[in-house]
């Protein structure tokens, strides 16, 4: 013990200091710039400002309402989605969890741009299609998309996968005895679902509920997508907003803070909500929870979960596809008018196309490497306690988690736009953005990964008689090494499906895929987006099948919920 | 140092002399240049013309002059603004050629020294005076029109409006698209022209109508050509005709008050790091080859006077416009911006 610590002290420093410059140093410049006016003297003219124009005021209440609703709707679908999945015998159970997941490489501001698709009001092919069944006259909708209502549907879309893995890991985990027990007492199925299973699910939800609240409120791709054509703002457009000409960093900083405080109130609110989770189900000495038998119920169960399904994933590829091979999106393709035009202008002519792909694998890749091997290091050691002060590593390290990806993006903006780190207009700085963001959760998967194999099976070998190196290298390093594979695919996927910081990072010669898609959207080139978006999926779909394959496990199981812009 | 000489010299030369002006002496593209420019091999264009005229452009010149990869960057010409101006002040020099509908751009980047003066013999010989800078940092390359439009098969040539004051009418609400002036210089440009003219309160009363706002000038001309709206309040009208020409139903119309005019000013950067590649750039799209692509293609109107406007548009000279200024636009940009916001409320 003694030698590791002293070969640990320098590493410590090292690490500390690197966190420091990816967090401490974006975060200090916010809150100077917030408290200072343009020419750089102390005020609190912003945050007045901020509080008393209607400019600020209502996007701030816009906000608010958005993420409740999302939470909420998140909660009622994923609940009873994540029950039927985990603790019923309804069929495809297993593809339907699976298919959730792989909901998540999708984008949510690509999703914006399907549904847009979908349900645009006059154009949207489901709103045709209804025209087509109903006789509903050309001027009236469905379904309109460009409303308070629809980005709130959308955001929900690409959020209650989140609350979903939650709430059936919970129940997969929870132990059967109680459930028998009950029905051995007497309790009639349901009973036993209303008195056991929904009261030890419930903080498991009420974590989900506060992820949803999160990631509603720190998105920045939908809300940009959806509600500015609708005519009002959110917080997170807002503060993008004060970015464009003239840009008005003070300001920026100064919203950007509301943004802070509200998120690292609610991960304080969340993690005393799953604080004590996990004091019932560690190991794994209880039995598999018995299934649930639907009965006459499997179907029409099996069918709501198809429908859920259809909202984030058939739909909106259906629509994406259309629209790939359609000169006009709100045109349904036939084989006589399908055509490869898209195709053709996405990677023949479109100049961005191959430096943006180029861009985005480099930084993907990095990232994930970099992510991944810091993320360890750090989960060592904090897990082995190697090192008086590892709290605050993994302090540092959980802490980005509070800070939401424009926020971040501004912070960073700040910082590395001055000497003597002049990083603006390099990948670094979109390097350091993107660990930045991913770190939390690399580094919560891999030191629940040390602490799974922690307290029986190295103990076991170490009483066994191995020493702790042998251990190491025996138990704990083959059951890391496929955490360490999914954390390197987390990061991975989440960093090809960035915007909100890269959007504020970016220059012309250091465009990534998501912000070359966001600026074809601003002219309405839908046609590229579809081609651009479907390839996004298809390389993400690729890699991570291939780490999956080289890990052996089942890497999107282990993809945590967490808030991302 | 070299070129403050040459600038110095040429207040004596025969094509500055209307003015007196700093412009360099006119350039031809000699193989020189050609071969100096195949030596780097690539040019950055910064533009705010629609992708589908852009990047065939692009492809045109490349096809031209093999060897010399341009990298066209798309963007609104607010934004394009600004990014130049956030990488300036990052000391980051990207851009070789800045193209924007928003001619007003032109001259703080004049100003500030960023521009370096550029004219070729087309541009001295057969580009009107008003349309380029006396000091030869900029020069005009087409102008467009920001047009009133709608879907013919979504309103009868009998309902359609006939100018700004008609889509007031209660029977259009919710059914107009509208580009936004803090994206799309020629937005931005219009909007100024329609101010001038019209009053602010023409758009706190257009604002009632409930119109789709998008950002990009290039954007209502195919949110109309998909129906997801019926009337395109403002846009760029060559995407609009080429729409019509692809035979999707759509009808320009020129308003009975009048119809922005915008031009598209281009210029090289001082700190150009391809400036070879740059200049021959410049000097193609301004010579009749690369005025005749732009025109057709797409239309516009070129600013080269040997170069004929395209067979079956309106002459401009027909139509009723609103007059450019410039200097106004420049002026009042950034209080359009903030009172557009305040009244849109994105």
């Amino acid at each position: 013990m003694t030698r590791s610590l002293d070969l640990s002290r320098p590493v410590l420093i090292a690490v500390a200091a690197l966190l420091a410059v990816m967090i401490v140093l974006p975060v200090g410049w916010l809150v100077v710039y917030s408290l200072s006016d343009k020419d750089g003297s102390a005020t609190l003219g912003n945050f007045a400002t901020l509080f008393t124009d209607p400019t600020f005021v209502d996007p701030l209440v816009t906000t608010l309402i958005i993420a409740v609703s999302v939470s909420l709707l998140c909660c009622a679908i994923a609940a009873p989605l994540g029950w039927l999945v985990a603790r019923t015998d309804m069929p495809f159970a297993g593809s339907v969890r699976t298919l959730v997941m792989a909901s998540l490489v999708t984008p949510p501001f690509v999703g914006a741009i399907a549904w847009e698709m979908l349900a645009a009001p006059n154009s949207g092919l489901l709103n045709q299609l209804w025209r087509a069944i109903s006789g509903m006259p050309a001027d009236e909708a469905l379904l309109d998309i460009y409303s308070l209502e629809g980005l709130i549907f959308v955001i929900a879309c690409y959020t209650f996968p989140y609350v979903f893995i939650l709430v059936a890991n919970a129940l997969d985990r929870m132990p059967g005895e109680l459930e028998d027990a009950s029905s051995m007492l007497g309790a009639k199925t349901w009973d036993t679902a209303r008195r056991i299973t929904v009261p030890l699910a419930l903080p498991t939800l009420l974590a989900g509920a506060l992820v949803a609240f999160l990631q509603a409120l720190n998105l920045f791709g939908s809300p940009a997508i959806l509600a500015i054509p609708a005519g009002f703002h959110t917080l997170t457009t807002r503060i993008w907003s004060l970015f464009q000409f003239p840009p008005k960093p003070e300001l920026a900083a100064a919203a950007s803070l509301p943004l802070l405080l509200l998120t690292v109130l609610l991960l304080r609110a969340q993690a005393m909500a799953l604080g004590r989770r996990g004091y019932a189900v560690l190991g794994s000495k209880y039995g598999e929870p018995r299934l649930i038998r639907l009965g006459a119920l499997k179907w029409p169960a099996a069918g709501l979960a198809l429908l859920v399904l259809a909202m984030p994933l058939f739909l909106p590829y259906a629509a994406l596809f259309n629209s790939a091979f359609s000169r006009v999106a709100s045109r349904i393709i036939s084989f006589e008018t399908a055509t490869l035009h898209n195709f053709r202008f996405t990677f023949l002519e479109l100049s961005s196309t191959m430096p943006a792909l180029k861009n985005t694998f480099l930084l993907a890749v990095s990232s994930a490497t970099v992510g991944a091997l810091l993320a360890l290091l750090i989960a060592y050691i904090v897990a082995r306690k190697a090192v008086a002060g590892h709290r605050v590593l993994g302090f540092l390290a959980t802490a980005p988690l509070a800070i939401p990806g424009i926020v971040l993006g501004v912070g960073l903006f700040l910082a590395y736009t001055r000497p003597p780190l002049t990083l603006y207009g390099t990948l670094w700085i979109l390097l350091i953005a993107f660990v930045t963001i991913e770190l939390p959760a690399a580094y919560q998967q891999l030191s629940s990964a040390f602490h799974a194999v922690h307290p029986e099976l190295e103990e076991a070998g170490r009483m066994l008689g191995a020493t702790r190196l042998r251990t190491l290298a025996d138990i704990t390093a083959p059951l890391l090494r496929s955490a360490v594979i999914a954390t390197w695919c987390f990061i991975f996927v989440a960093v090809i499906r960035e915007l909100s910081a890269a959007v504020i990072l970016f220059t012309s010669d250091t465009k990534v895929l998501s912000v070359l898609i966001f600026d074809l959207k601003e002219s309405g080139d839908v046609g590229a987006i579809a081609v651009l978006s479907l390839t996004m999926v298809a390389i993400t779909t690729v890699v991570v099948a291939a780490a999956n394959r080289l890990g052996g496990t089942r890497t999107a199981g282990r993809l945590h919920a967490r808030a991302v812009g | 140092m070299r070129r403050r000489t040459l600038l110095a010299s040429t207040a004596l030369l025969p094509f500055g002399a209307r003015v007196v002006s700093a412009a360099p002496p006119p350039e031809q593209i000699t193989p020189a240049l050609i071969e100096a420019a195949k030596k780097e091999g690539k040019v950055s264009y910064y533009t705010a013309m629609d992708l589908s005229v852009a990047e065939p452009m692009a492809k045109a010149f490349e096809a031209k002059y093999p060897g010399i990869a341009v990298r066209v960057e798309r963007s609104g010409a607010e934004r394009v603004f600004q990014r130049i101006g956030m990488e300036y002040q990052s000391k980051i020099y990207n851009c070789d050629v800045a193209n924007s509908s928003d001619a007003a751009h032109f001259l703080p980047w004049k100003r500030q020294g960023w521009l370096a003066p550029f004219v070729t013999v087309d541009i001295a010989e057969n580009v009107a005076p008003d349309q380029r800078d006396a000091d030869g940092t900029y020069v005009n390359q087409r102008t467009h029109l920001s047009a009133i439009a709608y879907n013919t098969s979504l309103v009868k040539p009998e309902d359609a409006p006939k100018g700004f004051v008609d889509l007031l009418d209660p029977k259009y609400a919710g059914k107009m698209v509208k580009g936004h002036p803090g994206y799309s210089g020629t937005i931005m440009t219009a909007t100024q022209q329609i101010v001038r003219e019209l009053g602010w309160g023409y758009f706190e009363k257009l604002a009632k109508q409930k119109v789709l706002q998008v950002q990009s000038a290039t954007e209502p001309p195919k949110k109309i050509e998909a129906g997801e709206r019926a009337i395109a309040v403002d846009g760029s009208d060559y995407l609009f005709w080429m729409a019509k020409e692809r035979g999707s139903p759509i009808q320009v119309v020129h308003a009975v008050e009048g119809t922005p005019m915008i031009s598209n000013p281009m210029a090289v950067f001082k700190a150009a790091p391809n400036p070879n590649a740059a200049r021959l750039l410049v000097a193609w799209i301004m010579s009749p080859e690369g005025q005749q692509f732009i025109v057709d293609l797409s239309g516009q109107y070129p600013a080269n006077k040997l170069v004929k406007a395209k067979v079956g548009r309106p002459a401009l000279a027909s139509i009723k416009t609103f007059p450019e200024d410039a200097a106004a636009v420049e002026k009042q940009a950034d209080e359009i911006k903030a009172r557009y916001a305040k009244i849109f409320k994105v």
